[in-house]
């Protein structure tokens, strides 16, 4: 009985530790591909000057014209306040993109990505640069 | 021997009337859709919409649509190709003419496979139980499209399509 009482705590304990590390990684996850987008952006632009928020707050809420004509804007799904719900085309609701409310977003960097190219496509009618990607991530982040 | 008829006879009704029941909930009277049950088809199906049940359309229609992602709808919808492989396999494989039969075999009457329909709000059955549903409603702000089930069908996720 002692012993699996033993084993019981230890096995607890592993278990605080491992939630620990695993919210520290995906605090990590996320500053990785901000890095990422850095680095890209720097390749890109020699004159490279970090990412603003501010920009990226204008990035998700201005209109544009190049890309589909019901989806002129981010916000035309995600809805005007990044904290809030937004829904799709076809009815399904969007959790809130700020990382205060939904904690699971921007901790798989292959998911962003996905989103990125296929968002973009539909507002902008292009790709996003990594400079656009690294402010409105930046934008969301501290939301 | 004193054989309790009674309570024996009262018991097999309580039995019959539960598996009655019973069976009518799986059925779902005929609107049961079994929901996708794959985490990956779930995710990559269900951001943008309902993940629609596998057993709604024939094999060949869910070939025909994982094979244009690219148009999927008017919407780039690609996807990496190895996830692609395995929901393209799921959606067939539970197809209504597979092995989501006994869902969607009531559904897909009358539909011919070789045609493989991609919309299936087009198909005979879903407009004939729609067809008395006013055009304000679908143009209702919170339903705007027939591929949004679940306004109505608020059970939908589940897999109940009743009224």
């Amino acid at each position: 009985m002692p012993l699996t009482r033993t084993t019981r705590t230890i096995s607890a304990l592993l278990a605080c530790a491992a939630m620990l590390l695993s919210g520290a990684a995906q605090a990590g996850v996320r500053e990785d591909q901000l890095a990422q987008y850095a680095s890209a952006a720097k390749a890109e632009t020699p004159g490279f000057a970090g990412f603003s928020a501010e920009r990226g707050k204008t990035l998700h809420t201005q209109n544009f014209t190049g890309g589909k004509p019901d989806t002129p804007a981010c916000t035309s799904c995600h809805g005007k306040d990044p904290r809030g719900t937004g829904k799709t085309p076809a009815g399904k609701s969007i959790d809130a993109m700020a990382a205060s409310v939904t904690a699971s977003r921007y901790t798989d960097p292959a998911k962003v990505e996905k989103w990125f190219k296929r968002n973009c496509t539909e507002v902008l009618g292009r790709v996003c640069t990594p400079q656009e990607k690294g402010d409105w991530l930046t934008y969301m982040l501290g939301q | 021997m004193n054989i309790p008829y009674r309570p024996i006879a009262l018991g097999l009704l309580v039995l019959g009337f539960s598996a009655l029941v019973l069976g009518r909930a799986q059925a779902g009277g005929n609107h049961f859709f079994a929901p996708v049950a794959n985490a990956v088809v779930k995710e990559e199906c269900g951001s943008c919409h309902l993940p629609f049940a596998p057993s709604m359309l024939p094999a060949s229609s869910w070939t025909r649509m994982m094979g244009n992602l690219k148009d999927h709808f008017g919407d780039d919808a690609s996807v990496d190709p190895k996830l692609a492989a395995e929901i393209t396999a799921y959606l067939v494989a539970n197809a209504g003419d597979e092995g989501g039969q006994r869902y969607g075999a009531k559904l897909l009457r009358g539909v011919s496979a070789t045609n493989a329909p991609l919309r299936i709000t087009e198909l005979p059955k879903w407009t004939r139980e729609h067809r008395k549903v006013p055009d304000w409603e679908w143009k209702h702000k919170d339903v705007r499209t027939k591929a949004n089930c679940t306004a109505c069908h608020t059970q939908a996720e589940l897999g109940y399509y009743d009224e």
